[in-house]
């Protein structure tokens, strides 16, 4: 939490003028007692009413006061408190933008997204509560006691006990729930699993008809929950009665003793009347303070929560100078690579492979053989554990982030879009690319067809993750987002899995037309993509088990052959 | 504000107590106690201030009248503190249990509804009705109803209490305070506004941070960092003065109550001295007293607390109630009409399928299939190919009566669909989906979803023939591995593997393949579809599949297209056509000629 406070610097002079404003209103609000203890005495029981009318119109102007200075307390705390997170959240933000993607993996997007919108909530919701009361509660609390003390000095002590005896109460509670809390937390969760999953599984549990035991096994999660929720609540439920129970037998000694200390001349009627106060405000502090407190609590875990990602250094540097490049160097070559992810067995074990400009490589292998770890390479969205990738003889870990990037067009697995239009989303390949340029583009992805359909062309809507298309539209249009760009090295990876064969034929087909010496990588789980390339990379296991052209490898690589035949069948490549 | 709160119909209300009819008891013992504590705790003031008049000056002090007010007061404390803790874990039992009846409600609804409703609902809007709506109904409407209940206990008696000691200085307190009121009112208003702006702006916020994060790789890919930081920036900056605005307003209220709040105490402690000094403002023939007074401040000084807590409980309560309406909206969801009292219960069907002019469509504006005849004789093999989208989907949903026909009949061995139990019906078909489906359990529980009965032996024979016995060795616990709903480490070959083995088990009499095999490779996939051929002899199946090698040795091969069977026949007939199908087989094999 600490190294956050960092974004609060700007704000360093509302930080301090919210609480001391707020203090200076506590310390009116503890003269009241004190005012209507002399009214009385010096009032009332003098018989002037003149006097008595003077202490009443301090108290209007004090609370006058009160309000002035409140209100400029409550803008100097938001303005402290929105300001310090709205940094913070920019901060995250464009944090989060330097980390490598294996940091991304391990962390998680769902958990990154928490981070950037409730626990900034709380974050800001806590901070701003905490500048208003934090001062405030213990001031008021410490210093009815010390007034108590001013009045009378065995009164003084029998403030002090009670505070110490409620504190110890209110951080016991809170000591026994904050855990239980926790547990009920993770119950929630599991009951919310169990939501999701019955509702994603909708066929699958009424195909088996499970729907009784589906509905048993949700009862007793959420019975279970109950009764997390009751046990917590009976321990939380005590600690108003005990409060008020204190309190109040505290009250009842402060009349005893008060009466025998004014039976003996040391103690004035008023002034059991301003003790008797003294007492009601720190009940009523006491209350709003262990509130304040568990928000404390909250916010400063979500605090920690932002704080260790901001802490997270990226795993990944970058020169600043572009390294120098070689013409006649292969465009992307493999010198011994193996790729490891966070411990686990190597994804990728001593690859090499050399491709020249120009040439299309097919990359075939069964389920986690490693093709998409091998093609994540080349842009270095990882890097490798041992060995070099090396694109135009340089080796890729020498390049300005940026550089390296532009010269390569990606068309991920996952086919999203972004809000905006369509055009807006193919620029993403280009700022500066032009109408023709973009219509190339569309026209070689296989999505005419789709601008066409909508009324607006180019400039059609998309939709947040580009929602209002279909997942073989969006594919092809993130296909022409990477065509947009012209890139040295264009890397499908299993990117026209929706597409049916057709498409994906005249698609292949159009990509190869395409002018200029661009090296395409083609991941795919079909044979039939990738029988045209130049080269195909065979993996197995993470190993490059073969590589040649289709013709060799039919005849040398018994893997190439069983995948080629499970999807042909043994007949048809004689024909 | 007076409007919008009329929104929340009656029926919902009604419901609502319907909810906590079975607490009635608890929820009734722990109204009580919230008499007990309010009343209580309103007669404190008054004894201290008896017992603060009997100890005016020195030597006159009467410590005989003492000692039993500051008993009572200890009394009246125990007694109080006593009932308040009961009510506070009688209503959140009463709160805890209402939630957990209405989840257990819902959640069997989901279970009951067709799947049309899972289909067309967005699932985390579901998941949020049943646990964030469920919890703020409760919370609110049981929480905001004892505050509620209290505030007006408290506010009434603190009236009354004053009244009794001095009905004009009362007047004066009663008169005041609508000051308070009014002014929370006006604030209340204002920011209501600014938080709305507030919440619309971090809305569009929680968009952009959501699509960026989700597909950061991609952001990264194309390098759009800085393009994406800077309309965050924007974002944020309006963002940041929206939430300001609204935070400020909102703070607003306490120190404006609190004003108006020490005017009343100001008020009463002037009116009070007038009363005892001069005689001023005294009622009848009591004096009033220091004592009086003080409790009198006391009341003043709590009489605004409620006002303004009741006006808090009705946005909370109005919350509560959107909630509750969300909810049972849920609950009132229509459920599948249910089985027919003389539904014909399936037993061991041959296996004979036909559709008689069937017709269906997802939206009634848009006819999707029509005129769909077909007959399948028992032990058929049946492929149906096509072009994504073209209906082949939708038949298997018509077939497991997941939808019904809107028109003509799908009948089994027969009978027509809608007159047998779903049941017995979904019983007899076996399904492998390529959206593959764990649930949260070990994988030997998820193998046996079909037959918890099932043995270990058993279990492990399934699994081998769907080629998962090695790969499931190698995993940590073995067959007793936990694997989550999002199938943890396993990748998604191997979770099609599961769902196959979890068919395996169940040896259906019919069976459905929908792209069954996609995600695992071809080489794995030969060996299951050996196993799979083994299982099919003699069984009538249903498989719907891209890859045009694993349907070619069906008996009849569908070839549909937009909702219609344009083709039908076994592969070398169509293939001899020269059609659709030809056209498809040409985009994957014709490759080789070139």
């Amino acid at each position: 939490m600490k190294k956050l406070l960092v974004y609060l610097k700007p704000y360093a002079k509302e930080s301090a003028a919210g609480p001391l404003l707020k203090l200076t209103e506590a310390a009116m609000d503890l003269a009241v007692p004190v005012i209507v203890g002399r009214l009385i005495d010096d009032g009332i029981a003098a018989g002037n009413m003149r006097y008595a009318a003077g202490m009443a119109g301090v108290l209007v102007a004090l609370a006058a006061a009160g309000l002035t200075i409140a209100i400029l307390a409550q803008f100097f705390a938001a303005k402290a408190a929105v300001g310090f997170v709205t940094g913070v959240r920019r901060a995250l933000f464009a944090h989060l933008g330097t980390l490598s993607y294996s940091d991304v993996d391990r962390l998680g997007a769902a958990s990154l997204i928490t981070r950037m919108t409730s626990d900034m909530a709380q974050l800001q919701n806590g901070t701003n509560l905490t500048l208003r009361l934090l001062l405030r509660s213990p001031f008021v609390v410490l210093g009815s006691t010390v007034m108590a003390f001013v009045i009378d000095l065995r009164a003084g002590l029998l403030f002090l006990a009670a505070v110490a005896v409620l504190a110890c109460v209110v951080f016991g509670v809170m000591l026994r729930t904050v855990p239980m809390y926790r547990g009920v937390q993770e119950q929630l969760d599991d009951v919310t699993d169990h939501v999701g999953q019955t509702l994603t599984g909708a066929r699958v549990v009424r195909a088996f008809c499970r729907e009784e035991s589906e509905r048993n096994a949700f009862a007793g999660r959420a019975d279970r929950l109950n009764r997390l929720q009751k046990a917590v609540g009976r321990v939380s439920a005590l600690l108003n009665p005990v409060t008020f129970l204190l309190i109040n037998l505290a009250v009842v000694w402060l009349i005893h003793t008060g009466a025998v200390r004014v039976e003996a001349g040391s103690l004035s009627q008023g002034q059991v009347v301003a003790l008797y106060n003294y007492m009601a405000q720190i009940l009523v502090e006491l209350i709003k303070g262990a509130d304040l407190f568990i928000l404390l609590t909250k916010a400063i875990a979500c605090g920690n929560r932002i704080e260790a990602v901001m802490e997270l250094r990226s795993s990944m540097t970058f020169p600043a100078e572009a390294p120098a490049e070689d013409p006649d160097a292969p465009a992307v070559s493999f010198e011994d690579v193996t790729l490891a992810y966070n411990d686990a067995d190597p994804a990728l074990t001593r690859v090499s492979f050399a491709v020249r400009r120009g040439q299309t490589v097919g990359v075939v292998g069964s389920t986690g053989s490693g093709k998409t770890s091998l093609v994540n390479l080349i842009p270095r969205f990882y890097d490798a554990t041992g060995g070099v990738v090396r694109v135009n003889g340089a080796d890729v870990r020498d390049y300005p982030e940026k550089t390296l990037r532009d010269k390569i067009g990606v068309v991920p697995q996952k086919a999203v879009l972004f809000r905006g239009t369509i055009r807006e989303n193919l620029l993403w390949g280009s700022e500066d690319a032009t109408r023709e340029e973009l219509e190339q583009a569309v026209h070689a992805a296989q999505c005419d067809d789709v601008i066409a359909a909508k009324p607006e062309g180019l400039d059609a809507p998309v939709e947040q993750a580009g929602r209002n298309f279909s997942g073989g539209q969006r594919q092809r249009l993130t296909i022409a987002r990477a065509l947009v760009r012209r890139p040295e090295i264009l890397i499908l990876d299993d990117s026209a899995s929706a597409l049916d064969m057709a498409t994906d034929l005249r698609l292949r087909q159009a990509i190869a037309s395409l002018p200029g010496d661009m090296t395409v990588f083609i991941v795919s789980q079909r044979a039939s993509s990738v029988m045209q390339a130049d080269v195909i990379l065979v993996l197995e296991d993470g190993v490059l088990a073969a590589c040649g052209d289709h013709e060799t490898l039919l005849k040398t690589s018994e893997i190439y052959r069983e995948i080629y035949e499970s999807q042909f069948g043994e007949a048809v490549h004689h024909g | 504000m007076a409007e919008s709160k009329a929104k929340a119909p009656r029926g919902t209300v009604r419901r609502v107590l319907a909810c906590v009819r079975p607490y009635r008891a608890r929820l009734g013992l722990s109204v009580l106690m919230a008499a007990v504590f309010s009343v209580g705790e309103l007669t404190l003031p008054i004894m201290a201030g008896r017992a603060i008049d009997l100890i005016v000056a020195p030597g006159s002090v009467d410590f005989a009248a003492l000692a039993p007010i500051l008993t009572r007061i200890a009394v009246v404390t125990a007694v109080c503190a006593a009932a308040q803790w009961v009510m506070n874990a009688l209503g959140n039992a009463v709160t805890f249990g209402v939630v957990r009846d209405v989840r257990k409600q819902a959640f069997d609804r989901i279970l009951r509804v067709p799947v049309k409703y899972v289909d067309a609902h967005p699932h985390g809007d579901v998941v949020s009705r049943i646990v964030t709506d469920a919890d703020q109904f409760a919370d609110g409407l049981l929480l905001g109803f004892n505050k509620c209940f209290c505030g007006v206990i408290s506010i009434v008696g603190t009236l009354v209490f004053m009244l009794v000691i001095n009905w004009k200085i009362a007047l004066v307190v009663a008169l005041l305070t609508p000051l308070s009121l009014f002014a929370a009112r006006t604030i209340s208003r204002r920011s209501y506004r600014a938080f709305q702006a507030q919440s619309t702006l971090r809305g569009e916020q929680t968009g952009l941070i959501d699509e960026t994060l989700e597909n950061i790789k991609t952001v990264k890919a194309f390098s759009r960092e800085a393009a994406r930081l800077a309309a965050f920036d924007d974002l944020n900056g309006r963002l940041s003065k929206a939430s300001l605005r609204a935070t400020f307003l909102s703070s607003l209220t306490n120190p404006t109550t609190r004003f108006v709040n020490s005017v009343v105490y100001a008020a009463v402690a002037l009116c009070g001295s007038a009363a005892i000094v001069s005689g001023h403002f005294a009622v009848g023939g009591a004096a009033f007293t220091v004592g009086a007074l003080s409790g009198f401040l006391a009341y003043a000084n709590r009489y605004t607390k409620p006002f303004n807590e009741i006006s808090g409980v009705f946005a909370e309560l109005q919350n509560a109630l959107a909630c509750a309406a969300r909810l049972f909206e849920l609950l009132d969801a229509a459920e599948e009409t249910p089985d027919g009292a003389d539904a014909r219960v399936l037993t061991d069907p041959a296996g004979g399928v036909s559709f008689r002019d069937a017709a269906f469509s997802y939206d009634p504006a848009r006819p999707f299939i029509r005129d769909l005849s077909l007959d399948v004789k028992p032990g058929q093999r049946v492929a149906i190919v096509g072009p994504t989208g073209c209906g082949k989907t939708t038949l298997i949903n018509l077939l497991m009566r997941f939808y019904d026909v809107t028109g003509g009949s799908v009948a089994v061995d027969g009978t027509d669909v809608r007159d047998i139990t779903r049941g017995s019906l979904r019983r007899s078909f076996g399904m492998v989906l390529q959206e593959t489906w764990l649930m949260h359990g070990t994988v030997a529980e998820n193998i046996a979803y079909a037959r918890p009965d099932a043995s270990r032996e058993e279990i492990v024979a399934a699994a081998k023939k769907a080629h998962a016995h090695s790969f499931i060795r190698r995993l940590p616990d073995g067959y007793d591995t936990v694997v989550g709903a999002d199938g943890g480490s396993l990748s998604q070959g191997q979770r099609q593997q599961l769902c196959a083995a979890r068919l395996f088990l169940a040896q259906p009499r019919m069976l459905i393949l929908d792209e069954a095999t996609s995600s695992i490779d071809t080489r794995t996939e030969q060996q299951i579809q050996a196993a799979f051929t083994r299982l099919m002899e003699g069984r009538t199946a249903f498989i719907v599949a891209h890859r045009l090698s694993t349907i070619r040795h069906a008996d009849v091969i569908l070839v549909m297209r937009d909702g219609q069977i344009v083709e039908t026949g076994d592969h070398e007939t169509l293939l001899a056509r020269g059609g659709f199908y030809a056209e498809l087989h040409q985009a994957q094999f014709g490759a080789v000629s070139t």
